[in-house]
């Protein structure tokens, strides 16, 4: 590409982006300091005066600090859900690719069904009722497993064909079991792939909405994306507080971003490009 | 490969032998995960097929056959969630597949800027979807929107965006294409750097166009690709529910009404075997679709 050219384009595409992708997260930013007033004329403009100090203790105050129950309760949903989907689906992904046998191309079935079937909705919440787990977060973890399984097991059993054999054999005439094999040679060698799992997964939890709102609901369970749509009823007229609410959340997976952006884009693209 | 399926066969057809390889794989390490998933995802989709068959109290299901389907059939505002959900589908699938396209082409040139754009463009795939929905919700306002107020700067009079009927579905399409052609761009990025340099050389030296370069070798060579994005983004617009929800709740009236919005709507309506028939409704048009689709898709490729 010529010299020219390639900064006009350059500079035509940033100016794009900028129109396109910025100014939606300049009126998240603007809106959520603005005071009240100003904020529900929804305008594009500079603030005419700063809160926000204010509008961040306001929006964590409402209704008995919830937006802090919905951190705390958002973070050990994903926490515990992603540590689950790791080891779990580390064990199939290796012993499915490690050992073909019959039940293989069932399994595998499985797996492609789980990322295409959507989930049925209330025969589920039927079935948690029937197991007592319905409305806690023991249940919205395995809820939360259950649907992330499949894509996990995609990316380890990938993973795990690099590994080579020689190695487990190594370990077994060293007297390992096969726990100690797993644990302690396979996974910390898949520790790419597990960046990558507890990356991605951490995020699709963490923005979450559709299923908390089925399986979790209530005021003691609510959780970060569920904050939002209460607000959203709540305050039809406070939009500042309801923006800074958005800003406080967009903040971790923006920090995720930041240091993990390679692993984000590596597991997003994976199986896109074969051979 | 062949070494493994034998030294693997032997203990299942044989659980007693000892085989030294096998007790290193052993087929407890698939239960944890089999059992969370057999109980929490195959369990109902299993018993979906028969409570969509039934009026259902979760305590009391009484039968009642195919009616919950001829229901979705027969009531416009059923109905029109399945078309909707079409609609929605292929014009979020299709714009994401010719957009992701345009991008990662722009984005792997010699472009000034490219690392910046890059970052710019994929950041909203990883941001809140609801908060993106009431962002652009505001943005899209009739009169006081940052959209519509731009166009009355230059003389033009903006649409209702979500206010009328007409446009309801496809603003919120557009919002999801906005949120969602970041992720089409980077499987698009990969599947282009991926394609050797040999054969733009070999290409140009047959003094072919760029234009002519891009159909007959970026084009075709980039087709795992663009599987990968019709195949996910469609799975993804066929089942979306969280942005409609969060911009229009299916309104006006049910004019932008997913299958997946009619399905909590009934579900919080208490018609749970409606809702569930929702369900398998919906799972069905995604088998329907998907299923030819991908079949289709992954034949091209081996075909070249």
């Amino acid at each position: 590409m010529r010299h020219a050219q390639r900064y006009i384009l350059g500079g035509i595409a940033i100016a794009a982006s900028i129109v396109v992708f910025l100014v939606p997260f300049a009126f998240i930013i603007l809106t959520a300091v603005k005071d009240r007033r100003q904020a529900a004329t929804r305008s594009f403009d500079w603030p005419t005066s700063w809160h926000f100090w204010d509008n961040l203790v306001e929006v964590l105050r409402t209704q008995d600090y919830m937006l802090v129950t919905a951190f705390i309760n958002s973070i050990i949903l994903t926490v515990v859900s992603v540590t689950l989907l790791v080891v779990f689906g580390a064990m199939v992904g290796f012993v499915l690719q490690r050992r073909p046998s019959r039940w293989t191309p069932i399994v595998n079935f499985l797996v492609l069904a789980g990322l295409i079937i959507p989930p049925a909705v209330v025969p589920t919440i039927w079935v948690l009722q029937s197991v007592g787990m319905f409305k806690t977060m023991h249940g919205m973890i395995l809820i939360e497993v259950a649907y992330g399984l499949s894509f996990t097991i995609l990316l380890f059993r990938a993973f795990v064909a690099t590994i080579p054999r020689e190695l487990d054999e190594a370990a077994i005439i060293d007297g390992a079991g096969p726990l100690r094999l797993f644990f302690q040679v396979v996974l910390p060698l898949l520790k790419p792939v597990v960046v990558t799992v507890i990356v991605v997964q951490s995020v699709a939890i963490f923005n979450d909405f559709t299923n908390p709102l089925y399986y979790l609901p209530g005021k003691q369970n609510v959780t970060v994306q569920l904050t939002l749509f209460n607000f959203q009823g709540q305050f039809n007229t406070s939009l500042h507080l309801l923006f800074m609410n958005i800003l406080l959340i967009t903040i971790p997976p923006l920090i995720v971003y930041l240091f993990f952006n390679r692993q984000i884009v590596a597991g997003m693209t994976a199986g896109a490009v074969k051979g | 490969m062949a070494v493994a399926v034998a030294e693997g066969s032997v203990p299942i057809a044989n659980p007693r032998r000892k085989s030294r390889t096998a007790g290193l794989y052993p087929s407890w390490f698939y239960l944890p995960a089999a059992i969370i998933f057999a109980v929490l995802f195959m369990l109902p989709t299993f018993a979906s097929l028969f409570f969509s068959l039934t009026r259902w109290t979760l305590q009391k299901a009484d039968f009642i056959g195919l009616e919950n389907f001829a229901q979705f059939f027969r009531e416009p505002f059923l109905f029109q969630g399945l078309v909707n959900t079409l609609i929605y589908g292929v014009v979020t699938s299709g714009l994401k597949v010719v957009l992701g396209m345009l991008l990662a082409l722009l984005l792997t040139s010699d472009i000034f800027g490219r690392g910046y754009l890059r970052a710019v463009v994929f950041f909203p795939v990883l941001v809140s979807t609801v908060g993106v929905g009431i962002t652009f919700t505001a943005m899209m306002h009739p009169t006081q929107g940052l959209i519509n107020e731009t166009l009355a700067s230059i003389g033009i009079k903006g649409p209702g965006w979500l206010t009328d009927p007409r446009f309801a579905l496809y603003s919120v399409a557009l919002v999801d294409v906005w949120k969602g052609v970041g992720l089409a761009t980077v499987i698009y990025i990969a599947g282009i750097v991926s394609i050797p340099l040999e054969y733009y050389e070999a290409a140009k030296i047959d003094g072919a166009t760029p234009w002519q370069r891009f159909w007959t070798v970026t084009l075709p060579l980039v087709h795992p690709a663009t599987a990968t994005v019709i195949i996910l983004s469609f799975i993804g617009g066929l089942r979306s529910f969280d942005m409609i929800w969060a911009m229009t709740k299916g309104g006006p009236g049910f004019t932008s009404d997913v299958i997946a919005s009619v399905i909590y709507k009934q579900y919080q309506a208490g018609f749970y075997g409606l809702s569930t028939a929702g369900n398998v409704v919906l799972f069905i048009m995604v088998a329907l679709i998907i299923v030819p689709l991908s079949m289709l898709l992954n034949r091209q490729e081996t075909d070249r």
